[in-house]
């Protein structure tokens, strides 16, 4: 598609510069190692890949919340959102979880979506965090805007931090934002933020080699299947 | 008093089973536990259904006679069996002495519940209804509350350590992960759940000093039995097995009443019962399936059931004696902790692993080597209503 770069300069939101988010590693339940790591634009239509399957998954919201990655990853792809990240968890190189946000200015950020590909083993939990993780510690901000979309999300966000709510519009529509704080970030770090750094060479280069993904059966048995937990 | 033989078994895999109603989960493990039966053209002359929440998860009562209707097995009796988590068990016990009586001769017995149907937060209100509604329901406690509390007060009278329960745990999940039938077929790692600082997000703290990963999932499943007089059953195919013997006891409803909340009376005097009747005693079982809800209650059950010395069952849980290969393996299925609770079927569930397993039919690495006697314990309440059955393999 031919690009009229001119015109671009006017369609393209500015963006705030952003420090990198330093890759951390983390053991999960089973025993397999998770990278976390920041997605760059190229990694997209990689990532695409495996959100697409879930586009059709009604359980758990994984349909709405799929859609709504899908549009925000492509807006980034293209040019079309103001400062969006994207972090993404893998494990043997596979995709098994994707996180995305924004800043809205330079002190608050706005979480978008937290898409967990394999379940059970509370990935969505670990990229939330490390989500939050990079807009406190790393971007420096003092709050990041959140809403939920799915009961889990609310248990895992809302409930867990504890979140604190407000009546400020989110930007995904819907409900009002719930406000994570520096102050409720700090409490509750030391139980729900973790991770080590830097990650061993051998599993950066295994998760820097390729962007694995299942194929879409197994994605769709792994989130909606009978052992879906 | 007739002796009594199950003759068929039968289960579906327990998880999240979002596309089946309660009826279709009851249908079809009961469709099983039929055609393993080799019942032909015979139908059963009864129908008694362990069910727990139908009427308050499904807004469905009588599911009994709609079970009967729906397999197309009018005009036989049909009852539905409410015994708490020990729906089950109970269900299993009044089909065995309609049997045992001579009034029935073919009965089915059949246990399911579908609990993911409502939120995790709703699920354990509903199980929290069977504690008492005045002193224990309105001040909020829940059962993984109770066992969390009756944790402490074991680690505190006997020594119990967070290492024991995670054997129990990691042996289970194991176990689990060979099972088909298992909600969670996954394996757990030491590191991932226990030793690793990441160790505090994977397996938060769930009702302490219980984690996540002490307690069992919130399941939908169903498991069936069809069982029989024994001299009946021994003119069919597969090698029939003997229920040896039976016991059911109960204890205060509120843990506070009793007089050492530690001691499971009535999962003493249940086994108790069943030893007796079966006359064998707990050195003589090859196999166990026990009511590990939370990882303590294997534990102490274990010793409660004379498999080891008050005291003693964290100790042989963390030396090994209770897994697969082991002195006395329990939960071989990976028992609730990993095969799931779906409450109204665990106790049947449990009966069907044994059975499969004094069959003789299991794979390898799960077929306890020569297996001839098996022992289940189905808890109900806060042990407040204990069922346990002594199993016994039959040579044809």
């Amino acid at each position: 598609m031919p690009v009229d770069m001119e015109l671009e300069a006017v369609l393209r939101p500015m963006q705030y510069p952003m420090p990198p988010y330093p890759p951390k590693v983390i053991v999960l339940a089973n025993g397999k190692k998770m990278v976390i790591r920041q997605a760059v634009r190229e990694d997209v239509p990689a990532i695409l890949k495996s959100v697409h399957p879930c586009l059709f998954i009604e359980r758990d919201y994984y349909d709405i919340v799929s859609a709504r990655l899908y549009g925000e990853l492509l807006a980034w792809y293209r040019y079309r959102v103001k400062s969006e990240y994207c972090l993404m968890g893998q494990v043997d190189g596979y995709l098994v979880g994707i996180v995305n946000g924004r800043l809205e200015n330079e002190k608050v950020g706005m979480s978008y979506h937290t898409l967990a590909i394999d379940r059970g083993l509370r990935i969505g939990s670990h990229l939330f965090a490390a989500k939050m993780e990079y807009h406190m510690d790393y971007m420096g901000q003092d709050e990041v805007l959140i809403v939920a979309e799915s009961p889990i999300g609310f248990r895992r966000w809302m409930v867990e931090y504890p979140l604190e709510e407000t009546k400020i519009p989110h930007e995904l529509g819907g409900g009002d934002s719930w406000r994570l704080t520096r102050e409720i970030y700090l409490k509750a770090k030391p139980r729900l933020v973790v991770g080590d750094r830097p990650v061993p060479q051998e599993l950066m280069d295994e998760a820097m080699l390729e962007i694995k993904f299942a194929d879409d059966d197994t994605i769709r048995e792994r989130i909606a299947g009978l052992k879906g937990r | 008093m007739r002796d009594v033989a199950v003759i068929g078994a039968g289960m579906i895999p327990f998880g999240r089973r979002d596309e089946d109603t309660l009826m279709d989960m009851l249908s079809f493990a009961s469709l099983k536990a039929m055609d393993d039966a080799g019942l032909g053209d015979k139908s059963v002359d009864a129908v008694y259904v362990g069910n727990m929440g139908a009427g308050m998860l499904q807004r469905q009562s009588a599911i009994a006679s709609s079970l009967a209707d729906r397999l197309n097995l009018l005009p036989a009796a049909a009852d539905t069996v409410e015994n708490g988590p020990a729906s089950g068990g109970s269900a299993v016990k009044n089909g065995l002495l309609a049997v045992a009586s001579g009034y029935y001769d073919y009965v089915l017995v059949v246990g399911g519940e579908k609990m993911r149907e409502v939120t995790g937060w709703r699920a354990t209100d509903f199980v929290a209804t069977m504690t008492h509604p005045q002193a224990e329901y309105p001040y909020g406690i829940t059962l993984p509350g109770m066992a969390g509390m009756f944790t402490r007060l074991y680690m505190e009278k006997y020594g119990v350590t967070r290492e024991h329960l995670l054997a129990v745990s990691l042996k289970n999940q194991e176990m689990g992960a060979l099972n088909p039938f298992a909600h969670v077929e996954m394996a757990l790692d030491r590191d991932g759940i226990f030793d690793s600082p990441h160790a505090i997000v994977n397996n938060p703290v769930s009702a302490d000093p219980l984690h996540l990963y002490d307690l069992c999932p919130v399941s939908d499943g169903a498991a069936a039995i069809v069982i029989c007089p024994l001299d009946m059953a021994k003119k069919l195919s597969k090698p029939p097995v003997l229920i040896a013997g039976f016991g059911q006891a109960t204890d205060t409803h509120t843990l506070q009443e009793r007089d050492d909340p530690t001691d499971l009376k009535a999962v003493t005097l249940a086994t108790q019962q069943a030893f007796e009747r079966a006359k064998l005693k707990p050195s003589d079982i090859s196999v166990a399936e026990l009511h590990d809800a939370f990882t303590i209650l294997e534990i102490a059950e274990s010793e409660h059931v004379g498999f080891f010395k008050k005291g003693e069952g964290g100790k042989a849980a963390a030396a090994g004696k209770t897994r697969f290969g082991g002195q006395i393996p329990i939960n071989v299925s990976g028992g609730l902790k990993a095969r799931g609770h779906p409450v109204g079927a665990t106790g049947v569930a449990q009966i069907v692993d044994i059975t499969f397993q004094l069959r003789h039919e299991l794979p390898k690495n799960r077929q306890v080597k020569n297996a001839q006697t098996g022992l289940t314990v189905n808890f109900g309440g806060f042990g407040n209503n204990v069922l346990a059955f002594v199993l016994k393999r039959v040579e044809q």
